[in-house]
C-alpha cells in the first residue's frame, strides 16, 4: 500500500468502514428479497379456488387448507379476545394508577422479559397446566398459548400509547370532576385508541405465523372440525408437517400456506404502521 | 414526559373516591398481577414437571452426551452445545452486519430513504420463523451445498485451529446453516435497537467531533459507539435471547441429530428444535420429564439474557434523562 500520511490512511479507513455499512444494508435487503421472491414463486402456483373449498388432503390426493384456515382464524379471534382485554388493562394499571409503584416496575420489567421469551416454552407451559390436566389436544389449548403472546405486546404497545397522551388532557378532565376511571376510559383511551389498536393488530400478526406453542397445544387435524374443544388444525403446524413431509403435492400445499401467513402478517404489520403513521401529539 | 405528578388527577375527588374507581383500579391491578402470574407460573411448572428428571439425573444432565429413550438415560450436553454453537454463529455474523445497518441508517441513508430501508429491515422480524425454516431447507440449503460449502471446506478446512471446523461432507443443512439463517434472523432486532440508540446520540456531541476534522468513520467508532455502548450491548443480547430460543427455522435445517461433532457441516440438535421434534412423541414419564428439563435449562438461560439486556436499555434511559 502507497498510504504515507496519516489523512490518506484515515481516509481510507473511513472509505473501508462506510463500504462495509452500505454492504450490510445490502446483505439485509438481499435476504429479504430472495425470501419473499420465492415465497411468491412457489406460493403462487398453488393458489386456486381448492384452497378455501377443500380440507388437507392425503398424500396423492388434491385438497386445499380450509380446515386449517378456519382453525387459525379461530384460534387467533379467540386468543386476541382474551389476550386484549388484560393487556390493556394491565397497561392502563402500568401508565394510570400504578405510576411510580413498584408492582408497575416489576411488571414493566417482567412483560419486557415475555415478549422476547421462547415462545415453545409457552407451549410446553399450557401443556402441563392445560393439555395435560384435561388429557387432550386442543384448539382452546391453542388459543391460550396464543393468548400469552398476545398479552405482552398489547401491554407494551399501550403503554407505550397512554404514556403519549398528555398529562393535561387527564387534569382537564378530573377539573371538571370526572372520577378517575371515566378519564381513563372516555378521555385517554379515546386519545389513544388509534395507538391501542396498533398494538391488537401488531398482536396479531406475532400470532399468526407462531408454530412453536402450536405443537403441543393444538396439535393437528386432518379434518373439518369447528369444535374448539378437539385438536385443531391450524396453518403452521400444517405447513410444519407437509413440509417435512416426502410428498411433493404437501410440499405445494405448504408453500401455498406459507405466502397466506406471510401475506397475513405482512398485512397487519402494514395496516398497524399507516394506523400509527397520523400526527404526533405536541 | 411528565411522570408522576398525575397521582392528583382525580384520585381524590371533592366526593372522595367513587366505587367506579375502586373497581377499575382492582381490576387493572389484577391484570398486572396476572402478567406477573405468567411468568412465576411458567416457572413453577418447568420445575414441577422437570421434577423427576431433576431427581434422577441431577445437574449430571448437563454434562452427559447420552439420549437415550430405550435405556432412559438423558443428558442435555448435545442440544446445549448445538443451542450455543448455532448461537455463537448467529452472532459473529449480525452483530457487525446489524451495526453496519444501523450505521447507513443513522449517518449514510439519504433521508427519504430511512424510512422504506429502517421497514424493509423491520419486515425481516416479521416474517414468521417457519418461513426462514421452509426457504432454508428447500431453497437455501441445496444453494449452500453446492456453493459455499465446498468452497469454505475448501479454503478453510487446513487451517491450524479452525479447519476441523469446516470438514466433512457439504451437505446443505447442520449446525452452520441454522446458525446462519439465524444471524438473519436477529440482524432486525439488533439492528433496530442499534439505529434507536444511535439516534438519542446528542447532534452536538458528534458535530463537534466533525469540527475538529473527524471522519464519518472516526465520529461513529470514537463518539457514538462509546455513547451508546450499554444500549449496544443491550440490542446484542435481545437478539442473543431471540437466537437462543428460536425454535422453527432451526428444527427444519439443523439436522436433529443427537451427535456432538467438532465440524460445523455436521448435522446436531438445539434445545427447542428438540422439544418440537420429541415432545409430543415422548413415551414414558422419564422421556417426558428429561423433555421439560430441557425447557427449564432455556427459559433460564434467555431469562438472564434478556434480564440482562432491559438492565442496561432501562439504565440507559435513566442516564439519558439525567
Amino acid at each position: 500500500m502507497l498510504i504515507t500520511s496519516p489523512y490518506r490512511r484515515r481516509r481510507f479507513i473511513n472509505f473501508l468502514g462506510l463500504a462495509f455499512a452500505m454492504a450490510a444494508m445490502g446483505f439485509g435487503l438481499f435476504w429479504l428479497a430472495w425470501i419473499l421472491a420465492t415465497l411468491l414463486h412457489y406460493g403462487l402456483q398453488g393458489i386456486s379456488f381448492k384452497l378455501i373449498t377443500l380440507m388437507t388432503p392425503p398424500p396423492g390426493s388434491s385438497g386445499g387448507l380450509l380446515n386449517a384456515i378456519y382453525g387459525s382464524l379461530a384460534m387467533s379471534a379467540a386468543a386476541a379476545g382474551i389476550g386484549t382485554p388484560i393487556g390493556i388493562l394491565a397497561a392502563t394499571y402500568l401508565c394510570e394508577y400504578g405510576r411510580g409503584r413498584w408492582l408497575a416496575g416489576t411488571t414493566r420489567f417482567i412483560n419486557d422479559i415475555l415478549l422476547s421469551a421462547p415462545s415453545i416454552i409457552i407451549g410446553l407451559f399450557i401443556y402441563s397446566i392445560y393439555v395435560a390436566q384435561v388429557g387432550h389436544f386442543s384448539g382452546w389449548a391453542g388459543a391460550f398459548a396464543l393468548a400469552l403472546i398476545v398479552i405482552p405486546v398489547v401491554v407494551r404497545t399501550t403503554e407505550d400509547m397512554l404514556k403519549l397522551v398528555p398529562d393535561r388532557l387527564r387534569e382537564a378532565a378530573a377539573a371538571l370532576g370526572a372520577p378517575r376511571w371515566k378519564v381513563t376510559i372516555f378521555v385517554v383511551y379515546r386519545a389513544a385508541r388509534a395507538g391501542i389498536l396498533t398494538g391488537i393488530l401488531l398482536a396479531l400478526a406475532r400470532i399468526s405465523g407462531e408454530t412453536a406453542p402450536l405443537l403441543f397445544t393444538a396439535l393437528n387435524n386432518q379434518f373439518w372440525n369447528p369444535n374448539l374443544n378437539a385438536p385443531m388444525a391450524n396453518l403452521p403446524v400444517v405447513i410444519f408437517q407437509f413440509a417435512m413431509s416426502p410428498y411433493r403435492d404437501w410440499h405445494e400445499l405448504a408453500w401455498t400456506g406459507a405466502l397466506l401467513i406471510t401475506l397475513g402478517v405482512l398485512g397487519f404489520t402494514i395496516l398497524a404502521r399507516f394506523l400509527l403513521r397520523p400526527k404526533r401529539h405536541d | 414526559m411528565a411522570l408522576g405528578e398525575a397521582d392528583n388527577g382525580g384520585r381524590k375527588t371533592s366526593a372522595g373516591r367513587s366505587w367506579g374507581d375502586f373497581v377499575f383500579e382492582n381490576i387493572s391491578k389484577l391484570s398486572a398481577w396476572l402478567v406477573l402470574g405468567i411468568l412465576l407460573g411458567i416457572i413453577v411448572s418447568l420445575i414441577v414437571g422437570s421434577y423427576p428428571a431433576i431427581r434422577r439425573f441431577h445437574l449430571g444432565f448437563l454434562v452427559s452426551g447420552q439420549w437415550n429413550p430405550v435405556t432412559q438415560q438423558f443428558g442435555a450436553l448435545v442440544p446445549i452445545v448445538g443451542t450455543l454453537v448455532t448461537s455463537a454463529v448467529a452472532m459473529l455474523i449480525g452483530i457487525p452486519v446489524s451495526f453496519g445497518i444501523a450505521l447507513f441508517l443513522t449517518e449514510l441513508s439519504p433521508v427519504w430513504l430511512k424510512r422504506p430501508l429502517g421497514t424493509a429491515i423491520e419486515l425481516l422480524a416479521a416474517i414468521p420463523s417457519i418461513i426462514y425454516g421452509m426457504w432454508g431447507l428447500f431453497v437455501f440449503a441445496p444453494i449452500f451445498a453446492d456453493t459455499l460449502q465446498p468452497w469454505l471446506k475448501s479454503r478453510l478446512s487446513g487451517l491450524w485451529v479452525f479447519g476441523p471446523l469446516f470438514q466433512g461432507p457439504p451437505m446443505g443443512i447442520g449446525v452452520l446453516t441454522a446458525g446462519l439463517i439465524l444471524a438473519i434472523m436477529v440482524i432486525p432486532f439488533i439492528a433496530s435497537v442499534m439505529r434507536d440508540v444511535f439516534e438519542v446520540v446528542p447532534p452536538a456531541l458528534k458535530e463537534s467531533a466533525y469540527a475538529l476534522g473527524a471522519t464519518t468513520w472516526e465520529v461513529v467508532w470514537r463518539v457514538v459507539l462509546p455513547y451508546t455502548k450499554a444500549g449496544v450491548l443491550a440490542g446484542i443480547m435481545l437478539g442473543l435471547g431471540r437466537a437462543l430460543g428460536e425454535t422453527m427455522a432451526v428444527t427444519f435445517v439443523i439436522g436433529n441429530a443427537h451427535n456432538l461433532n467438532v465440524s460445523l457441516f455436521m448435522p446436531g440438535n438445539s434445545i427447542a428444535s428438540t422439544l418440537a421434534n420429541e415432545f409430543t412423541e415422548a413415551i414414558g414419564a422419564m422421556y417426558t420429564s428429561s423433555l421439560i428439563y430441557l425447557g427449564l435449562l432455556l427459559f433460564f438461560i434467555t431469562f438472564i439474557v434478556l434480564a440482562f439486556s432491559r438492565l442496561l436499555l432501562a439504565r440507559m434511559k435513566q442516564s439519558e434523562g439525567r
